[in-house]
């Protein structure tokens, strides 16, 4: 087991774009869980979908601008999807109990992971990258993915994309004040029931960008929504539920100490991230920043 | 006056099930007698959630957690030691209790949705170390070929004493629900500010509501074990949780038997659809959608509202 600085490194490097990835996707989540106050279930299940959207368009549209045509359309394709759950069926339960609502999405995710199935079969998946970010840079002549520099380009990008939106644009801000007081909201006049289903497809467009993210670097298949959104829901719960920020502290935790879970003791790594998130947890009940609520 | 014939009812009912599914065995195929044990291993689960999710109004969201702790206890005691079977059978739920117990007691100081976070959480903590530690717990494997005691060798004696433990650890959870403490317990689900205003300590009940649910949770474990002679790390995974909550809900958050008609109309179908179709998963998810919207008391609770205005 070499431990010097590079490999301690390029093992940081590679938790940094893995944290990345989960924040794409918990942002999304924790942006839902923020407005309706409901933790999407289905969330792993969009993420899936836009995995193997991706996988689908890279395959129609062979070729290097492949990539970047799925990257764009793959989360429209999940925000459809998700609008369309939300109007048929979601938007009638918001009067209902919050457990309902929960159990609502876990009957979705149950819904679309067998959906996933027949579309596309259980077989292993795989997305190349594009040309421009394959291959490895090497840094202090240790070789690392290019992809994964792009990754952690993207991650902050995304970021301040999501706060320019919840901070400056009307939507944004309607939506941030839905999620402190509904009723108040609708007392104003405004359609609180269309401003949840836009937070709704928000936040799955969301969990669409991180699965087409992720395809080219993970192989793609059934069950990769179960794992996920297991570790999204202990993310957005240590960065404190509905906040931001709270998503990107927890990825970075969640994926850093994953990475060097690899490192040191590569048999127990999942372990690694589940103690840290308990450790939080135990010290912190809340989560570590303030949540919306 | 009332409750109390409805009550006997209940209770005449109950015993003449009982004694058929005890003359059952010799005069149905295996395979049923086999389903039929399932069905009552899992609703004694699913009751031991009940406990706690609709009597006491915890979102107990990690319950097959204890249920694979009981099951993972049995199995290393019978398959790693030369200890009597017996203490098998009973460390299996004294360990899940204790699970409960550490677990439970960091998850009382929460409430509602931190609550559900924390156990999921710990859970999953639990969950991937069985499923990573190959030496000690066979990891994705699991542990098959378990030796049971001769006793329980063969199919029907196992079926006899799951259904007899069944019946013995449904009892004691009607009594404790009748009790004080299944009183406060429920209490403290409608209202625990009242309850901590008349001097409830709300945490302790919560707290001995999780131990004695995974006490059973860890019961229904061993006899999984009993039934199956073999353990997997997928019995603590967080859908199977979800699964259980789903059989409480089908059944009836707010009765005492629905969460036995949830476990048995849930195993029953994915028994039969199992047959003619891979996709049993789009199937359950339909119907909880459908029982979210049309059924949100449950069969249970459905047939109860049906039923009381005629009899009073």
């Amino acid at each position: 087991m070499a431990c010097g600085p590079v490999e301690l490194i390029c093992q940081l490097l590679v938790g940094l774009s893995r944290s990345m990835i989960l924040f794409v996707v918990c942002a999304g989540l924790s942006f839902v869980l923020g407005v309706l106050r409901v933790p999407n279930i289905a969330h792993g299940s969009l993420y899936m979908i836009g995995a193997f959207a991706t996988f689908s368009l890279t395959k129609i549209f062979p070729g290097s601008t492949g990539f970047w045509i799925a990257l764009i359309v793959a989360p429209l394709l999940v925000a459809v999807v998700s609008l369309i759950a939300e109007r048929a069926l979601f938007c009638h339960l918001y009067q209902r109990e919050h457990l309902m609502l929960l159990l609502f999405t876990f009957a979705l995710s149950l819904i679309l992971g067998d959906l996933v199935k027949i579309v596309w079969g259980a077989e292993y998946r795989s997305v190349s990258a594009p040309a421009l970010l394959k291959g490895s840079v090497s840094i202090l002549g240790a070789s690392f993915p290019r992809y994964n520099l792009f990754l952690i380009v993207i991650g902050p990008l995304v970021a301040i994309a999501l706060w320019l939106f919840t901070n400056k644009t009307k939507i944004g801000k309607i939506s941030r004040a839905a999620a402190v007081d509904r009723e108040m909201v609708g007392v104003l006049g405004i359609n609180v029931s269309w401003v949840f289903a836009a937070a709704f497809v928000i936040g799955c467009y969301l969990a669409g960008v991180g699965g087409a993210l992720v395809a080219p670097t993970v192989s793609i298949t059934l069950g990769m929504d179960h794992t996920l959104i297991i570790e999204a829901f202990l993310i957005v719960t240590i960065g404190g539920l509905g906040n931001m920020w709270g998503a990107l502290v927890g990825s970075l935790i969640f994926g850093v100490t994953h990475s060097f879970g690899v490192l040191f003791w590569p048999q127990f790594a999942i372990v690694f991230p589940y103690m840290a998130v308990v450790i939080v947890l135990l010290l912190r009940p809340k989560g570590l920043l303030k949540s919306v609520w | 006056m009332f409750k109390r014939i409805v009550h006997s009812k209940g209770l005449g009912s109950a015993v003449a099930l009982f004694i058929v599914l005890l003359i059952l065995p010799p005069l149905v195929p295996r395979f049923y007698v086999y389903i039929l044990a399932l069905i009552y291993v899992t609703s004694l689960l699913a009751m031991s959630l009940n406990m706690v999710v609709g009597h006491g109004g915890m979102f107990q969201f990690h319950h097959a957690v204890f249920y694979g702790v009981g099951a993972y206890t049995v199995a290393l005691v019978l398959t790693k030691t030369s200890l009597p079977m017996w203490i098998g059978f009973i460390a299996g739920p004294i360990v899940a209790a204790i699970t409960g117990l550490i677990i439970g007691w960091f998850c009382v100081r929460l409430t509602r949705l931190y609550f559900a976070m924390l156990q999921i959480s710990l859970g999953s903590l639990i969950w991937a170390i069985v499923f990573r530690w190959y030496s000690f717990t066979g990891g994705d494997d699991g542990i098959h070929g378990i030796p049971m005691p001769s006793l329980l060798s063969s199919l029907n004696n196992s079926y006899y004493f799951i259904l007899i433990i069944l019946v013995i650890c449904l009892i004691m959870m009607y009594m404790i629900l009748k009790s004080p403490f299944g009183n406060a317990l429920q209490a403290i689900r409608d209202n625990p500010q009242r309850c901590e205003a008349v001097g409830i300590n709300v945490r302790r009940y919560q707290l001995l509501g999780i131990v004695i649910a995974t006490f059973f949770a860890g019961v229904a474990g061993v006899l999984f074990v009993v039934l199956e002679r073999s353990v997997f790390a997928d019995l603590l995974f967080w859908v199977f949780s979800l699964e259980i909550f789903i059989m409480c809900l089908l059944g009836g958050w707010f009765t005492f038997a629905g969460p036995i008609l949830g476990a048995a109309i849930i195993m029953a179908l994915r028994t039969f659809v199992g047959k003619y179709t891979e996709y049993w998963t789009l199937i359950l998810g339909v119907i909880l959608i459908l029982v979210i919207f049309f059924l949100p008391e449950g069969v249970m609770g459905y047939f109860q509202e049906i039923f009381k205005p005629r009899t009073k």
